[in-house]
């Protein structure tokens, strides 16, 4: 299994049962997970946004070489922003970046994000859009964030030929038929870690073909188990299910 | 051995009570879940604060749902506390005289109204179950919505009686809190996103034996629910205790009344 929706370090408002790397290593491990491409807990709050993918390169180096893809942190609304791309890819070696709109405040038909789709584009890296990282409902209350309005993807995307776009968290606020349009509209992948609903993602891949959804469990924020047994609850097939579960995130890297 | 306090009859296909319940119980077996507890209607987003025709519909969907399926599926009467005189009449009706053997309260009525205490006390008499939804929404509640804290005063005004603080309060750092010093009190754990860390901060301020697996299908999926107890880390007899036993427990006096197997 390819996990591509994993974070590191510590979320700001509670300490997770597996938000040191060795445990959470360990735990994906044995539970199957091959690869786990991993953003950091810190890249929604700090501002020094290469002190976070610096922190975060190591950490994947130094426990989990080959195992933790990095995925950098880039806040287009800091100066020299471009400066952090370059070193994700240059420095690094990231293969993509994980973006937070919302926390880090603009939208998706601001020219600021045109810029660095036009950067990632470029450069060939993926991009992850994080619509959300909990229920709006149970933020700090000094800290409530909206999720992602990811609309304006419809009519950006076919300007980027190619650019390969994973939302993570999509599904407690996108809804069809913009899920199924914006599949159709550019390279866009799906995890499926806020996918809910009884038999969720057999249900979902009749709205995005199946070779668009990627196994994510935004691990370990909620339990790695939720998205495990989602593969279970549907009854996929062994082509579908392995896909799903590996098969299509191979293909991006 | 796992049972589910915490099932709908919507956001499943099928035209009909049954289709839908055969549905559910199809999902259930591919994720081993013994037991089903259902209310609500078919649709019930109708109406916050249904009339009485409305809950008395639903409630004769549950009952036509589970009526073929009885060593699998268990109802609640869905009442509202504004028509106090007609809930009554419907725990009569359903719990006294048919086959559901507990009540489910929504967002109709805040849960320290004092109609409240009547029906709880009518529901307790025959041993039924007693399930109230809460949330702490950061955004705000409904009119009617209640909260943990709610919960706890009507808890603390009848000790004797136990409650089930559905989803936790949603917020549940905050709902554990409220509802921790009312022995009577456990909470359910379905309806709320897996947040990892709710079960080991839940055992270790009420125990094990006051937290009951629910998942809140078919709006939401078996599986990030399950994981909410199968994930976390606390022991496997805590696990067994959730899962199903402490459940069993609590219906037990009322199915042995209704001579339904357990
Ligand atoms: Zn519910």
């Amino acid at each position: 299994m390819i996990d591509v929706n994993v974070s590191l370090f510590q979320w700001p408002f509670r300490r997770l049962p597996h938000d040191t790397t060795d445990p959470l290593v360990k735990k994906l491990k044995n539970a199957g997970v091959t690869q786990a491409w991993v953003g950091s807990f810190e890249a929604i709050l700090h501002e020094d946004a290469d002190g976070v993918n610096r922190r975060l390169a190591a950490e994947c180096q130094q426990k989990g070489a080959g195992f933790l893809i990095p995925f950098g942190c880039v806040n287009p609304t800091l100066p020299d922003w471009k400066e952090d791309v370059r070193r994700c890819q240059e420095k690094y070696q990231m293969p993509g970046v994980r973006l937070h709109p919302n926390y880090h405040g603009y939208a998706l038909d601001s020219e600021l994000f045109a810029d660095l789709v036009t950067e990632c584009h470029q450069r060939n890296l993926i991009v992850q859009i994080s619509l959300r990282m909990e229920d709006v409902r149970t933020q700090h209350p000094l800290v409530q964030v909206p999720d992602v309005d990811v609309k304006p993807l419809l009519e950006l995307l076919p300007k980027f030929p190619g650019l390969k776009i994973v939302l993570l968290n999509s599904q407690r606020s996108l809804r069809s038929p913009l899920v199924t349009q914006l599949a159709k509209a550019g390279d866009v992948y799906y995890d499926f870690a806020m996918l809910e609903g009884i038999g969720g993602v057999g249900k979902f891949i009749e709205d995005v073909p199946y070779q668009r959804v990627l196994f994510g469990s935004h691990f370990p924020f909620f339990y790695f188990e939720s998205s495990q047994l989602k593969l279970k609850e549907s009854d996929l097939g062994e082509t579908i299910r392995s896909a799903i579960a590996a098969g299509n995130a191979e293909k991006l890297t | 051995m796992i049972w589910d306090l915490h099932c709908h009859l919507n956001g499943v296909d099928g035209r009909t009570p049954e289709e839908r319940m055969s549905q559910l119980l199809k999902y259930a077996d591919r994720m081993g879940v013994d037991r089903l507890i259902v209310f609500l209607g078919m649709s019930f987003s109708r109406s916050y604060d249904p009339k009485p025709d409305d809950f008395r519909q639903q409630n004769d969907e549950v009952i036509q749902a589970i009526s073929h399926w009885m060593d699998r599926a268990l109802g609640f009467a869905y009442l509202n506390p504004n028509y106090l005189q007609e809930s009554l009449d419907e725990i009569d009706r359903c719990i006294k005289n048919g086959p559901l053997v507990g009540i489910k309260l929504w967002v109709a009525a805040r849960c320290d109204d004092e109609a409240v205490d009547t029906i709880i006390e009518r529901v307790a008499e025959l041993k039924g179950v007693i399930f109230q939804h809460t949330w702490y929404k950061v955004s705000g509640n409904l009119d009617g919505e209640s909260t943990p804290e709610e919960l706890a005063r009507l808890a603390k005004r009848h000790p004797e009686i136990p409650l089930i603080c559905g989803h936790t309060g949603g917020d549940w750092e905050r709902g554990i809190r409220a509802i921790r010093d009312c022995p009577n009190v456990s909470i359910g754990t379905g309806g709320f996103d897996p947040t990892a860390g709710i079960t080991e901060m839940a055992v270790r301020e009420l125990g094990a034996d006051r937290i009951i697996y629910g998942s809140d299908i078919g709006g939401r999926s078996i599986s990030s629910q399950l994981a909410k107890i199968t994930g976390a880390q606390v022991s496997k007899e805590s696990q067994q205790q959730i899962l199903g036993a402490n459940l069993k427990k609590m219906l037990l006096p009322i199915l042995r009344e209704k001579g339904i197997k357990p």
